[in-house]
C-alpha cells in the first residue's frame, strides 16, 4: 500500500479516494470475528430472499408465466443489481440520521463532493457476500435456463447488471434526498428502495396491473431485471410491461440517475443546518 | 407495577409525538401489502384455487392482517439496548430500582398499544379496498386474537432483548441482529405462510418459537381455528414466552455481572 506515490504531489480526488477507500476497508477487516459475522448475514439475508421466491413457486408449474429455472434468472440478475446498488449508495438510505447526529455539517466542510464520502464511509464490504450469492443465483440460472443466446442477448444480459445496479444508486440517492424534506419519513423511501427490490427479483406478471404499471414507469423496478428476462428467454410479458421494455434498463438508468442528481443537489442546496 | 404502568404510559407518549414516521410507515406497509398480495393472488390463481390451506381470500386476508400487525408486533426490533451498552448508558439502566428486563418490556407493549391504530389501521382499509377481507363474525376470535397478539409483541420482544443482551459479551451485535431478523421473518411466516413451505423447512419452522410471533395471531384474528385450536396455539404461545423469559434473565444475571462500563 506504501507504494511510491510522491508525497509533494497534490492530492487528486481520485487519490483521496483511493485512501478513503482502503482504509474504510483495513477498518472493516480488522476485526475478523465482527466481519465474518456480517459477511455470513448477508448471505443469509440472500439464501432466505430466495427461498421466499422458492416457497411461492413450488407450489405451482409457473409462477407469472415463468418455471423456477427462469424466475431464478430474475432473482439473480435483481440480487446483483440491488447487491451493487446498496454497497455503492446504501448510506443515503439513513440520510435522517446522517443529518440528525450532525454528521451532515461534517461533510460538508471538507473539500470533497458530499455524495463521494457518503458512498466511500459507507463502503461495506459485508455487503459482497449479498453480492456472492446473487451472483452465484445468476450463473446457475443463466446454466438451467436453456436460453437460445445471439449477440443482442449476449450484450443485454452484460448490460442489465449494470444499468440496474445504476438504477438501485438512483433510487437510493433519491431516497436520501427526500429525507431533507421529509425527516421522519424515512419509512416512505423505503416502500420504493426496498419495495423496488422486491419488485425486482419476482416475476413482474404475478403483480396487480396497476403495480406492474408503477413499477414500470413510475418507479422502474421491473426494468432492473424481469424486462431484460423476458428478451432474453424469449417470453411475452403482461399487458403493463411488455417484452419492448427489456432494453429500456440502460436508458431509464441515465435518465433517472439524471433527475435524482438534480433532486440531491436541491436538496443540499436547500439544508441550513441545526446550528451547533 | 405502577412504575411499570408509568412507563409503558410514557413510551405510548413518546411514539405519539413521530406522527410523520408513524403515517409514512402505514404508507410503506400498504405498498408493500399490495406487491404481496398479488404475488400470492397469482400463485392461487395458477395453482386453481388454493395453496397451503389458503384460498385467495384468505391468502389476501393474511398479508393485510401481517402487514397491520407487523408494526405493532414490532416484527423488526430495535437494538436500543445494545446501544446503550456501547455508550455506558446502560449503568444508568441497571442501577435504577426496578427490573431491566421488566422495564423495557413494558415499554415496549408501551409502544405497542400506540402503533396498533396508525400503523395498523391503513394497511387493513387498502385491503379491504383492494382485495376485500375474510373476517369473521363472532367476537371469540377477536378476544383470542387480542390475547395472542399481547402474545407475540411479548415475545418479539424476547426474541430481540436477547439479542440485544449479547452486546454484554461482544462488541458489536449487527452482524447477529441481522442473522436473527432475516431467519426469523421467514420462519414466523411474515413473508409467505408456513403452510406454503416446502415439508423440511415447515417441520422446521414449527420447532421454533418463530410461527407464534406472527402467523398464530394473523391465523386466530382471521378464524381460521376453531376455539379450541386457538386455545391451544395461544397456550404454546406463553410456553415459549416462559421460555425465553427464562433464557432472557438468565442472560441479564450473567452478563450484568461480566459487564464493565468505561468512565463514571
Amino acid at each position: 500500500m506504501a507504494s511510491a506515490r510522491d508525497p509533494h504531489a497534490p492530492v487528486t480526488t481520485l487519490v483521496l479516494l483511493k485512501l478513503l477507500v482502503s482504509a474504510r476497508l483495513r477498518s472493516q477487516l480488522a476485526y475478523r470475528g465482527s466481519f465474518l459475522s456480517d459477511v455470513a448475514g448477508q448471505v443469509l439475508l440472500g439464501v432466505t430472499e430466495f427461498v421466499e421466491l422458492y416457497a411461492i413457486v413450488h407450489n405451482v408449474p409457473t409462477f407469472g408465466g415463468m418455471t423456477l429455472a427462469q424466475t431464478l434468472l430474475v432473482f439473480g440478475l435483481a440480487s446483483v443489481a440491488f447487491a451493487l446498488g446498496d454497497l455503492l449508495m446504501g448510506e443515503t438510505d439513513s440520510m435522517s440520521e446522517t443529518i440528525r447526529s450532525g454528521k451532515l455539517e461534517v461533510l460538508l466542510v471538507r473539500p470533497l463532493p458530499v455524495l463521494l464520502q457518503l458512498a466511500t464511509s459507507d463502503f461495506q464490504l459485508r455487503r459482497v457476500g449479498r453480492l456472492l450469492f446473487g451472483a452465484a443465483a445468476l450463473v446457475v440460472a443463466l446454466l438451467i435456463a436453456d436460453v437460445q443466446w445471439d449477440a443482442a442477448k449476449i450484450l443485454l444480459a452484460t448490460i442489465t447488471p449494470l444499468a440496474g445496479a445504476a438504477i438501485f444508486c438512483a433510487l437510493f440517492l433519491g431516497a436520501g434526498a427526500m429525507q431533507f424534506w421529509i425527516l421522519d419519513g424515512r419509512q416512505f423511501a423505503n416502500a420504493f428502495t426496498y419495495g423496488g427490490r422486491y419488485v425486482a427479483s419476482m416475476p413482474g406478471a404475478a403483480l396487480f396491473f396497476p403495480v406492474q404499471i408503477l413499477f414500470t414507469f413510475v418507479i422502474p423496478a421491473t426494468l432492473v431485471a424481469y424486462a431484460p428476462s423476458l428478451v432474453i428467454l424469449g417470453l411475452d410479458g403482461p399487458a403493463g410491461i411488455p417484452a419492448w421494455t427489456g432494453w429500456l434498463g440502460v436508458p431509464t438508468a441515465v435518465v433517472l440517475s439524471g433527475l435524482m442528481l438534480l433532486l440531491w443537489r436541491a436538496a443540499i442546496k436547500k439544508y441550513t443546518g441545526a446550528g451547533g | 407495577m405502577r412504575a411499570y404502568w408509568e412507563l409503558a404510559k410514557s413510551s405510548f407518549r413518546r411514539h405519539s409525538t413521530y406522527r410523520t414516521a408513524a403515517v409514512a410507515g402505514a404508507f410503506t406497509n400498504s405498498v408493500f401489502g399490495l406487491i404481496r398480495a398479488s404475488l400470492l393472488l397469482s400463485a392461487i390463481t395458477t395453482a386453481g384455487g388454493a395453496i397451503g390451506g389458503y384460498s385467495a381470500t384468505e391468502a389476501a386476508t393474511y398479508v393485510w392482517l401481517g402487514q397491520a400487525l407487523l408494526a405493532p408486533l414490532g416484527l423488526f426490533g430495535t437494538a436500543e439496548l445494545a446501544g446503550r451498552v456501547k455508550s455506558g448508558d446502560i449503568a444508568v439502566d441497571l442501577s435504577r430500582s426496578v427490573n431491566l428486563t421488566a422495564s423495557y418490556w413494558a415499554q415496549d407493549l408501551g409502544r405497542a398499544a400506540f402503533d396498533v391504530l396508525p400503523r395498523g389501521l391503513p394497511p387493513l382499509v387498502v385491503g379491504a379496498a383492494v382485495t376485500g377481507l375474510a373476517m369473521p363474525g363472532t367476537p371469540g376470535p377477536y378476544l383470542l386474537g387480542f390475547v395472542s397478539i399481547l402474545a407475540a409483541v411479548s415475545l418479539n420482544f424476547m426474541g430481540f432483548f436477547a439479542i440485544n443482551l449479547l452486546s454484554f459479551w461482544v462488541l458489536e451485535i449487527r452482524g447477529f441482529w441481522m442473522l436473527y431478523m432475516v431467519v426469523m421473518n421467514l420462519l414466523s411466516g411474515f413473508l409467505v405462510p408456513v403452510t406454503w413451505f416446502p415439508g423440511w423447512l415447515l417441520d422446521f419452522a414449527r420447532a421454533t418459537p418463530f410461527p407464534s410471533m406472527l402467523q398464530t395471531p394473523v391465523d386466530i384474528l382471521a378464524g381460521r381455528t376453531d376455539g379450541a385450536e386457538s386455545l391451544a396455539m395461544v397456550g404454546l404461545q406463553l410456553l415459549w414466552l416462559a421460555v425465553l423469559l427464562v433464557a432472557v434473565q438468565v442472560m441479564v444475571r450473567f452478563g450484568s455481572r461480566r459487564l464493565v462500563v468505561q468512565g463514571g
